[in-house]
Formats: C-alpha cells, structure tokens, sequence
C-alpha cells in the first residue's frame, strides 16, 4: 500500500479500519521527505526517524486499546518553523535565531500531541514569515513541487510544498497577508485562514501580531476541516483567542457533499478585484468557478469594497509597525546570535542584527520603526488603523448581502524564483487579495481550481464572515467536488516512488 | 537660594509603585524580592519568542483602587500600548505599559493637613498653612524592567536579573503643582501612606516598591510661563526627593541668575555622592514609538468592578486623622504620628477601644500617649514596625488599668511594657516576674528613705538648709532603691518626714 497522496481523512478511515498502522504511514512519509526533500527543500528539520517510529507505534497501541486520542491520531503533519517545539530548533528561516531551540511548546504542538498527530520536523518560510515566495529564507529557497525553478508561493512555502509533493497529508502555516492561502495556491492544495482568534498564537512567533493566524493546509476542504477542529478554541495563554465554541467543522460537510453547500448560498464577487496585473488565466478560473457555484444553485452578485485598493499600503503599514517592535528582542543578549560582543553594547546590537538579519527583514523593520516614529506616527500608523477600520466596515457591509466573498487567491500562477526578488512592491502585490482578510479579520480559503496552461495550480479564494468557517467550509467543500480541481498530483513527484 | 527668592520653582512628579499582588502582570511568575537571579521567570517575563502576555486581574483591582483612594476618574476603557527601546534588561524590546489612553485621569491628593514633624521637617513653603490640593494627571498599568548589574572590576562584562521583569507597577503622574522640595517629599510621603493603606503597594522604597522621577523648572517669581525643565530619575527615598530637588533647584537658579539658559535634559539622582548627572539631553531623547499592545485586548472596566474596589477601600489616612482629632481629641501632629502606617492606626483604635469600650477623649488621649511614646520608642530601638510587637492591643489596656489601679508606677510601668515585649507575657505576669509591683507598704520604704538618708548626707544637709530641688533628687534616690517601685507620693511623705526629723 502506497501513502502518498493519500488524504488524512482516507488514512484515518484506514487506520480506523486496521487496512493501515500509524507506524507504517510514517515511515514512508519519512521516506518521502528522505527521497524527494533534496529537490524540495521543503524542511528545516526532520523528526529522528526511530523517535518518529515510537510515537506512532504508541498510537497504533492506543489505537488497539480502543484508546485513540482523536479520529487524526497516528497521521504525519509537518508545521512551519516559526511554531516553537522542545524537540527540535525554531530558527523562523532567520540566521538570527539559527539554532535556538525553544524550552516550550507552542499551544498548537499541544494541541496536535494531544490529538496524536505525528510531528515530523519543521518546514522552510521566508525569514519570520516575511515574503511570498519563500526565497527570504536564510537557509534557501523552497522549489514549487509543479516546476522545480518556480517558487511555491509564501511565506509559509515548505509547508504548501510538503504536502502538494505528498511528503505528508497535513501541514501547519501561519497566514499574515496571505503566507497560507497564496502558497496553496500556487501548490495546488488548500489552505484555510481562520478568522482572527480562532487559533491560539501562544507559541507562533510573532510577525504581527494583530494579524498572524496559524491555518491548516491539507488536499482537500475536509482534511482542512479536520484539522481546525484539532488547533482551534480558547486559550487562556492568548488573550486574543477567543471564547467562541468550536463546531464539528468536517460535520458541516456531510450534508454539503450532495450539493447543498451551494445551494442558495449568496456570493459576492468584488468589481474592485479585476484591476490591472490579474494574469487572464487566474481570471478565467474565478469565472469557470463561478459559473460551477451558480449550476450547484448559488446566486452570485457583484459587490463593492471601496476602501480595498489601499489594502496594501493600509497592510505594509500596520504588519511592519507591529513586526519593527516584535523583532526587537533579537539583540543578541539573550539567545540566538550575538555578534560583536566585543564591541560594547551598541556594537553589539548592530553587528548582530545586520549580520542575522536578511534584506526583506530589515526593510520591514525599517519601514516599521518610520511608520511609528514621533511625528509621522499619525501620517502612516493612525491613518493605516482608520483605513483598517474602513476595510473592516466595507466587508461587514457587503456582508448584509452575500454570504460569501468569491476571488483570486494570487493575482497570477507561480513565478519564477528570482523573478521578483529585485522588486519588493511586486511581489507584494502577490498579497493583493490576501490581506483584506487579515485586515477584517475574517475567515478565508484557498481551494484548487484549476491549471494554467503551462500545468501551473490557480486557486480561488473564498471569504466569509468572522467565525462562518462552517458555511465556508460547506461551500469551500461542494465547490471543489465539482472544480475536480483538488488533490492533483505534481508529475515530478509520482505518487509510488 | 541665594538672596530675595527672585526665582520660583515648579515641580511635577512621576511616581512607580509596584502592586502587591503574588503574580505578575502577565504571567504566573511570583513577585517576591530577593530571590536568586533570574529564578522567577518563565517564557513569558522572559519575553521568548511566541510568548504572549495574559493580564492579571488582581493588579488591575488594585490599580483600580489607588485611583479611587487618589480622587481619579477610571475610564472604562483604556488601552495597553508598547514603549519601544532597546536595553539588555528589557528582554522584548518594548515595555507594555499605557499611553495615550491611561486607566484613569484627573485626580488630586491633599498635602499639608497635618502639622509639623513629618520626616520631611516643619512644613514650609507652599505646603505652610492650609491643606493644599495636588492634582494627579493620570494612573497608569505597566510591567517593571529587568536589573543590570555592572560589578566593579568587571570590565565592560554587565550581569542582568530579569526576575523583576513583568512586575506589576502603577504609574501616577502629577501636574506640575508643587512649589518646594519639602512640599515634593510631604506628597511622596502621604501618597506612600495612601498606598500602604490602601494596600495596593507596601511602600518600601529601598527595596524598589515605590520609585521617583521628578520634573523640575525654574522661573522668575510672578511668572506664568514654564521655565525649561529637567528630569531627575532615581530619587528612591523621601530624603533623595527633597535633596535631588534642592540641588537641581540650586543649580538652575545659578544658571538663570549668571544669564544662561537650562538646557532640556534627563538625570540621574546619584544618593551616594547627593549629586545629579547628566544622562541624556533633548537630542539624544528616546523616540518610544508608542503604539497599542496588539497582543492585549482594550481593557475594559465595568461600573460593577469600580464599584467592588470603592467598597474595599478604607478609611484613607487623612480621614482617619481628621476622626481621631474631632473624636478623641488628639492634636493634628498626634493624629499623625499614630496614623503613619494603617496597622499602627488600627493598633492604636484597638488599644483605646479595649482601654475604654466607651473611647473617651481622655482615655484615647491617654492611649495615645503610650502608643506614641513607649510603644514607637521600643520599636524604634529594635527597627521593628508594629507587625512585630508582641503586646497585643488589649496588653496595652490591661497596663493602664494597673497604672490606674496604682498596682505599678508611672516610671515602672515602662519597664512591665518591655518585658511584655520580649517575654510575650500578659501585663500583670511582667509586674509580677519583674517586681515591678508598687510599693505602698510604709515599713519597707521607711526603711528606703532611712538608707537613702544614710547614705547622702550633704544633699540631705542642702535640703535641711532650704535647697528644694536636692529634695527631687533624693526622692529619685529613694525610687532607684526600690527600682521605681515605690509609691511616689507615699514615698515623698515619708522623706519629707525623714529629713524633718533628724
């Protein structure tokens, strides 16, 4: 029996059934990642194989005890390095932090441990989640699993690939402006962002933090759903999670398996979103899946989001503002790098930052620390809260009227690595259709829907009121029954090698 | 100041208080002081990565409190907000702490109700006369900083504590009211007193409890316009208040009076030469980039939860000193002195009401007396506050009726209050086990004075020729034989009739 490629929900009725064992399913994965990850360089760090095995041994004995912790209990997943683990290094892609190793978990790796998913290692991103492309991170760039000298997207690019190449059915991401839904799709999988709260950040180290969420990705709606269910819920360690119940997100799904996840569901379509530098195949998809939505029985409707062509100015301001103070601690007195000790306090400071630092971090932090700097503070910071707020109200507002906002997920396929390196305001346009969500806070996916003519994934993005992750879902998950779009295998990487 | 007071000065202080709460403000770590470096922190007050911070309710009631104790008004919804700079004692980057939306604003505290003899000395100045009011800017949340050790003979290799870190601190900011160094230590010292009532910060300064930074300006008398100002950082002690001020008050005059200018700049209050040095002037200033804390949500505070801390608070001290004077009678001065410290209050009221179920003025007057005298008196000789003294309330009374009831003299009576003391024992086992017990018995102090005769001769001779004060000495002699045991007006007449007869 082969694993790759196979869903988390599809191992975890194998596993259920006893067709499979939790050591046997991670043991190819380790094998997967040993073969392929050369190519990849998906991972920063690799669980130690007989440690890897004993755990899911353990499960597979829980398991026959009738004791199994949860229905995902023995499946391999990977996370992002910038989610802290005792077991192995957190170095967020940076040089700065190369080596750290943090003396806690983050309250995701609880959770997971909890529910008895096997913790494989961590994946590549761009240095502290800064970046769409992956090539930021100080340990080199991830490969698009679809074509090798493309990138996968970013930040959270090794996590897309992981599981677009099937090295494993399940990965964790953190989603700032995008670094989740536009990573999956440029891999063709899905990622889900969850609406602010809904996730614990206690343990993700922060980028910004009033717009950091960690969010799931997997090869379908429903593996995504599943893994929500796991991660989400208060926790008393982060004051911005909230109180929200978490329903039985993959219960939702049931009934939207025949099609009722459209049926009648409103769907706006934003006029703001067909701008300029929207590549015409992307656009192409949007139409073919809105057309999918109206035969399944949903009604879709234009919608207006004025404020939303100063996203990304409203977006570089706050999460540059936010990250300038959160990267402050990495001073080389307390742990990771310290260059020019030597050299008094203030050497110290600067010969350890500059050197541990990468370009795109140091542009944000600059940009950041202006963004907040006497006099200028109400010129950049003030007025990107206002137009926050505006951004905010403008969704609300289109909420009264449609259910869910339909779109792009990245204005074009994957790109080229090093095709945008040398121009940072392109590529943050790759975040264009991304941010808004992490503005307003709300929930969003991204799902396959189909491929360029050079073979390349192009997702859709769908959005939804905060904490309407079940309706997204629902519908998120009739659409892609229909898009016959989702779980598409990169050639490069066969399912039985 | 030298010559007519051509120059006035005005004076603003910033006060940190730390909170008296077991955790800190956004994490369980424990707060007590003194532990082993770096013992009491966790990811959190470390500030590692991915940690977050949690806000303890506990310092928030309390913060709360001081703001009603202090006439502020608590805004029902303020906002945590990053102060960023770089400092190895400050693991972040940023301290959290309150900017442009504190927990509460515009309140005031009363000064100079209470007579002379404060620790700061004769009330002068401003603060002479009637009570004066202070008004409070604001209060604010913070977490405290870490401690950066730089030993002597270290070279340039500096040791940091961190477990001060996320300490809980109140910041409460007057308006630029006050007028003289003495006026400046009296509010430290009543808002010190406020705090320590109230309990929400136990006031010791030489551990850090509560911190001083005071902006100072001077400027021609009469005017309105505000000279260019200074901070002084680190007066940790009443005493450094007014000696930081006078310094820089001094320094300042000199320089306006020579034609020069003050120049903007902060200083740091060195208490052991008594002199202020230059840290930072206006150019090398921090930009903090406040912003808000996107890791805390808005604190809110409900009418309920103000209404729960005005329910907890006590009696506040100078409420207290006007009770004791318009009920018991006591001078202002009095008044203050037994209300120093809210346990020594209540010690003191508990004494009268055991003495006197009815609290008489002559009884509270009488209790006072004691408390203020013997009682701070033994105290002071063993550097003890009154948590430690080992007469309870009652003893105290039960002294007094023996004092009444002439079992003991006046002299000995100081003498059974010590051993009650040391001992622990009851008033009447510490006459008793001392032989402190009043001697009333005419055949034993006969034969005293008949000694006390014998023995001194020439003042006995001086007395018989009509030298009165001798007369007080030895009826002392008489007391010291009978180690102040003898009844004194017994005693006195049966001298009296010694020296008469012979």
């Amino acid at each position: 029996m082969t694993f790759a490629y196979r869903r988390a929900r599809a191992l975890a009725d194998d596993l259920a059934a006893g067709r499979a064992t939790s050591e046997a399913i991670v043991a190819a994965a380790l094998d997967r990642i040993a073969r392929h990850d050369a190519a990849l360089h998906a991972c920063l760090a690799v669980a130690d194989r007989e440690r890897a095995l004993e755990e899911a041994r353990r499960q597979d004995r829980l398991r026959a005890e009738g004791g199994a912790p949860s229905r995902l209990a023995g499946i391999p997943i990977l996370i992002k390095d910038n989610m802290v683990t005792r077991a192995f290094p957190t170095t967020c892609g940076s040089r700065i932090l190369e080596g750290y190793r943090a003396p806690y978990d983050a309250a995701v790796v609880e959770r997971l441990a909890a529910a008895g998913l096997v913790l494989l290692g961590k994946t590549n991103m761009d240095e502290f989640a800064m970046g769409s492309s992956t090539e930021n991170s100080a340990f080199g760039p991830t490969r698009n699993p679809w074509d090798l000298e493309r990138v996968p997207g970013g930040s959270s690019g090794g996590s897309a690939a992981a599981v677009a190449a099937g090295l494993v059915p399940l990965a964790l991401g953190s989603d700032t402006g995008g670094s989740v839904r536009q990573p999956a799709s440029l891999c063709g999988v899905v990622g889900l962002k969850p609406s602010y709260g809904r996730v614990s950040r206690y343990g993700l180290v922060a980028f910004a933090s009033s717009l950091d969420q960690i969010s799931p990705f997997a090869r379908s709606v429903e593996d995504v759903a599943l893994l929500l269910e796991i991660i989400a819920g208060r926790d008393a360690r982060d004051a911005t999670s909230r109180e929200e119940p978490v329903p039985r997100y993959a219960d939702a799904l049931a009934a939207a398996a025949n099609g009722h996840g459209l049926r009648g569901v409103r769907i706006g379509i934003p006029r703001e979103y067909f701008v300029e530098g929207l590549d015409p195949e992307v656009e192409a998809a949007v139409r073919r899946a809105l057309d999918v939505a109206r035969a399944a029985g949903a009604t879709v409707r234009d919608v207006s989001l004025p404020n939303l062509p100063y996203g990304i100015a409203t977006y570089y301001l706050i999460a540059t503002a936010e990250a300038s103070s959160n990267l402050a601690r990495y001073d080389g007195v307390k742990y990771g790098l310290r260059v020019g000790a030597e050299s008094g306090l203030r050497g110290m400071y600067h010969a350890t930052r500059r050197e541990g630092f990468g370009a795109e971090v140091k542009r944000r932090i600059l940009l950041g620390t202006f963004a907040l700097s006497s006099g200028y503070y109400e010129a950049y910071y003030g007025r990107a809260q206002a137009v926050r707020e505006r951004i905010r109200r403008d969704f609300a507002r289109a909420f009264e009227e449609v259910d869910l906002v339909l779109g792009p997920t990245a204005p074009t396929p994957a790109f080229r690595i090093g095709e945008k390196t040398a121009d940072p305001l392109t590529m943050y346009l790759s975040d264009i259709y991304t941010l808004p969500a992490n503005l307003a806070e709300l929930p969003g996916i991204s799902i396959p829907a189909g491929a360029s003519r050079a073979g390349l994934p192009i997702g859709v993005q769908i959005l939804a009121r905060p904490f309407d992750e079940p309706r997204l879902l629902a519908a998120s998950h009739a659409l892609e029954a229909r898009l016959e779009a989702a779980d598409a295998r990169p050639p490069r990487f066969p399912g039985d090698a | 100041m030298v010559g007519a007071p051509r120059y006035e000065a005005v004076i603003g202080l910033e006060v940190h208080a730390q909170l008296l709460t077991k955790t800190k403000i956004f994490c369980a770590c424990p707060t007590r002081f003194g532990a082993g470096a770096n013992t009491q922190v966790c990811p959190v007050c470390l500030g590692l990565p991915g940690s977050l911070p949690v806000l303890n309710e506990h310092a928030v009631a309390l913060a709360i409190r001081a703001a009603l104790a202090l006439n502020l008004t608590v805004e029902p919804r303020s906002i945590f907000a990053r102060k960023n700079y770089f400092y190895p004692d400050l693991p972040k980057g940023y301290q959290i702490s309150q900017y442009a939306e504190p927990l509460a604003r515009n309140g005031w505290m009363e000064i100079g109700d209470r007579g002379a003899g404060a620790s700061v000395g004769p009330a002068s100045g401003a603060t002479a006369g009637a009570p004066r009011r202070i008004r409070i800017h604001r209060l604010h949340l913070e977490e405290d900083a870490g401690k950066s050790f730089h030993p002597e003979g270290g070279g340039d290799e500096s040791l940091i504590d961190l477990n001060r870190c996320g300490v809980p601190l109140i910041e409460i900011v007057t308006e630029p009211d006050l007028r003289t160094p003495r006026g400046a230590g009296e509010y430290v010292e009543r808002l010190k007193e406020i705090l320590e009532f109230t309990e929400v910060c136990d006031g010791n300064m030489e551990e850090g409890s509560l911190r001083c930074d005071v902006n100072v300006s001077v400027r021609p008398a009469g005017a309105t316009a505000l000279g260019v100002k200074t901070e002084i950082k680190n007066l940790n002690s009443i005493k450094g208040v007014v000696a930081g001020l006078e310094a820089e008050i001094a320094r300042q005059t000199r320089v306006l009076a020579g034609g020069g200018a003050v120049v903007q700049e902060t200083l740091l209050w060195d208490a052991r030469r008594e002199v202020a040095v230059p840290m930072r002037s206006k150019e090398e200033a921090h930009d903090y980039r406040y912003f808000p804390e996107p890791d805390l949500p808005p604190l809110v505070v409900t009418p309920a939860e103000i209404e729960r801390a005005r329910r907890s608070l006590p009696e506040l001290p100078a409420a207290r000193r006007a009770r004791l004077v318009a009920a018991f009678g006591l001078t202002p001065y009095d008044a203050g002195v037994l209300t120093a410290t809210r346990a020594l209050a209540d010690y003191y009221e508990a004494a009268v009401a055991a003495y006197d179920p009815a609290k008489g003025a002559a009884a509270a007057k009488r209790v006072a007396n004691w408390v203020q005298g013997e009682v701070l008196r033994l105290l002071k000789d063993g550097n003890r506050d009154i948590g430690a003294f080992r007469v309870a309330p009652s003893g105290i009374a039960d002294l007094l009726r023996l004092l009444d009831a002439g079992e003991v003299s006046n002299l000995a009576a100081k003498g059974v209050l010590a051993e009650m003391d040391a001992k622990g024992i009851c008033a009447r086992a510490a006459m008793e086990a001392g032989g402190h017990r009043q001697i009333s018995d005419e055949g034993v102090l006969r034969e005293a004075v008949r000694r006390v005769i014998a023995e001194n001769p020439d003042p006995v001779a001086q007395v018989r020729a009509g030298k009165e004060k001798t007369f007080a000495f030895l009826v002392g002699q008489v007391m010291k034989a009978t180690r102040g045991t003898a009844n004194p007006a017994l005693a006195t007449k049966i001298l009296r009739e010694g020296i008469g007869k012979s």
